[in-house]
């Protein structure tokens, strides 16, 4: 009962206050996104990772990094779902506490990253001038570079693991929202209402903080949610190339890199975290389409 | 005429202040790894003496700026050291593992075109029917799927199961090194120098890492036509031509498809650039002798020039890709110039 009356408060055309109205509005994109069955899936997925990865200690069955030499490269069977590594090491535990490493390495990357792109984007495309064409030229070098070779260059330089592979990604992530912020901004910088703001007198920082930069959040969101599954591939192959996290972390590139000598033989092994690296991946992005189509139907 | 020198001017200008951005970022790299280069060099129970004698050789002593100046006088003189590993000057070892990853990425990019390119193609004028949500689904399976598992996944199905593809390599073992080289990519040497075998030989090894490759730009290239046809069948001259009776074949491809082939070009080109990095993984997968793998193995070894110098000139071929594919664009399309 008490749902039907939130709905139509929700949904009314006249709402009486700017919450109701906000409010209203979310739960319009909520209803066009649930109807994207696709999309629900990838956010259905991604919501079980997390999970996953919040309650690895308390879902998993063993100690991900107790061995069991007496039951090395076994097949998946009861008690072993997904079967033993070379180690006899349980793999559906690693496979959990890898999703940590996964998710842990990803947000660490988005959430360096996103300020930074943003904060760079709407610094150039709002004052303009010198300090617009500087701070694109060294967007503009950071884009040339093939990303997975800056990287893997960079790691190389200071030490392979995950703190300096996160580094990596980040410091290669960045511009394309720099890019996109900027743009954003350009679109808004001489707007009547801006003007308006610079005449009550606020100061540029603040119609930067309060009033340009909201704005581009919402494209930022959708970028950084389909770049996500990028991120998740690109720390895996940092991983898989040595470069990333280090064994005998879980990782799931990782995992692949150490078990590859045995795929022709035991080839669930390194077939397993592959599987996760797919499915991850597949629902991050599933769900940045969804997204996309809802916040920002003109990209269709 | 005078309008397109300026423009050429303005390019130039941009590529070499990329182009200098480029060599700060791989210098400053090689300067900040915590590995000791002189250590490297003379192993650590060299006497004192050698050690600072090694030191002043390298001209660690100086300025980071006056060392910067040599670096890039150096390169200038395209000198990018020598490689601790294999001990060839490093131009040597990429100029012998260039043309494979070359002859890689282009049989790639030209199977990812001739089977994305129809089937964005197909996509875009069945919008909304099975095959494009089939069409929708292969994309974003391809997007989604780390090369490196597609890799392990062909090796283990048509090598290992089937036994339809020979494994790992660019030759076999009896083909290794028999056709004098002459371009450096091994399908063109054998067809020069008429040995069937070894040109078989090399096609053969060439599939599995090219068709790994190809996939993973084909939904790209894919995605990309479908959008681009959808935007060109929307238009009003597709409609003119339709009243006119032209046949649907003739309305898609010479007049939709005609009107879209410049965008293409730019994604082409930029897939080609993006193919150079999933080499990488690619190669290594394969033990492909490419400059991916050369790239990794020097990377393994904490060899710094070599895999500064590979940085350096991977990040260079895919600069100029990026410039020409944006250049291509602004000459072949008459409402950008």
């Amino acid at each position: 009962m008490s749902g039907a009356v939130n709905r139509e408060w929700l949904l009314t055309d006249a709402p009486t206050s700017r919450a109701q109205a906000a409010w209203g509005r979310r739960y319009r994109l909520w209803l066009d996104f649930r109807a994207n069955r696709l999309a629900m899936a990838g956010l259905i997925v991604v919501l079980a990772l997390v999970v996953c990865a919040v309650l690895a200690p308390w879902l998993a069955p063993y100690d991900p990094s107790s061995q069991d030499l007496t039951n090395r490269l076994g097949v998946p069977q009861p008690g072993h779902w997904l079967g033993t590594d070379e180690l006899g090491r349980d793999v559906l535990s690693r496979l959990l506490f890898g999703a940590r490493v996964t998710l842990g390495m990803v947000l660490a990357v988005v959430i360096t990253v996103a300020p930074l792109g943003l904060a760079i984007g709407c610094i150039a495309g709002y004052f303009g001038g010198w300090i617009d064409t500087a701070l694109m030229r060294i967007t503009d070098v950071f884009l040339a570079f093939p990303r997975l070779i800056l990287a893997l260059a960079f790691v190389a330089a200071i030490r392979p693991g995950i703190p300096s592979a996160i580094l990596a990604i980040a410091l290669t992530t960045w511009p394309p929202y720099a890019r996109l912020a900027r743009a954003e901004t350009l679109g808004f910088r001489n707007t009547d209402f801006i003007a308006a703001v610079r005449l009550t007198g606020a100061s540029s920082s603040r119609i930067i903080l309060r009033h340009i930069a909201p704005l581009c959040v919402g494209s930022l969101i959708v970028r950084v949610t389909l770049d996500m599954s990028s991120i998740i591939l690109f720390a895996a192959s940092l991983g898989f190339l040595g470069m990333g996290a280090q064994p005998p972390s879980p990782e799931w590139g990782t995992m692949i890199a150490t078990a590859r000598r045995f795929f022709l033989d035991q080839w669930w092994v390194p077939l397993v975290p592959g599987v996760a690296i797919f499915v991850a991946s597949l629902a991050f992005n599933l769900l940045g389409d969804g997204l996309r189509d809802v916040l920002d139907p003109k990209q269709r | 005429m005078r309008h397109a020198a300026g423009r050429l001017a303005g390019v130039a200008t941009s590529l070499l202040i990329t182009l200098f951005g480029l060599v700060l970022v791989t210098f400053l790299i090689g300067r900040v790894m915590p590995i000791d280069p002189v250590l490297a060099i003379v192993g650590d129970h060299a006497p004192e003496d050698v050690i600072a004698q090694v030191r002043l050789d390298l001209g660690l002593d100086k300025p980071l700026v006056v060392q910067f100046a040599i670096y890039v006088a150096h390169l200038l003189h395209g000198d990018l050291g020598r490689s601790v590993m294999t001990s060839n000057l490093v131009t040597e070892d990429i100029a012998r593992y260039f043309p494979a990853t070359i002859e890689l990425a282009t049989v790639a990019i030209v199977l990812a075109t001739a089977i994305g390119v129809p089937m964005g193609v197909l996509a875009a004028v069945r919008q909304g029917s099975r095959l494009d949500q089939a069409i929708r689904v292969i994309c974003l399976a391809g997007h989604s799927i780390p090369i490196f598992l597609l890799g392990l996944l062909s090796l283990l199905v048509f090598y290992a199961k089937l036994g339809w593809a020979p494994g790992t390599g660019r030759a076999d073992v009896a083909f290794e090194g028999m056709v004098p080289v002459v371009t450096g990519f091994l399908t063109v040497d054998s067809l020069i120098a008429l040995d069937w075998d070894s040109f078989y030989d090399a096609w053969a090894h060439l599939a599995q890492p090219a068709g790994v490759l190809a996939f993973f730009s084909m939904a790209y290239i894919a995605r990309m036509t479908r959008a681009f046809m959808l935007d060109a069948l929307s238009g009003e001259y597709i409609i003119t031509a339709r009243a006119k009776g032209l046949s649907a074949l003739r309305v898609i491809w010479r007049h939709a498809f005609g009107n879209i082939a410049v965008r293409l070009i730019t994604v082409l080109a930029l897939t080609y650039a993006g193919l150079l990095e999933g080499a990488v993984v690619t190669e290594t997968v394969f033990s492909w002798p490419g400059l991916g793998q050369y790239l990794t193995v020097s990377l393994l070894n904490a060899d710094m020039n070599a895999v500064l110098g590979a940085t350096l000139v991977v990040g260079l071929v895919y600069m100029l890709l990026n410039t020409l594919a944006d250049s291509a664009y602004r000459l072949l399309d008459p409402r950008v110039r």
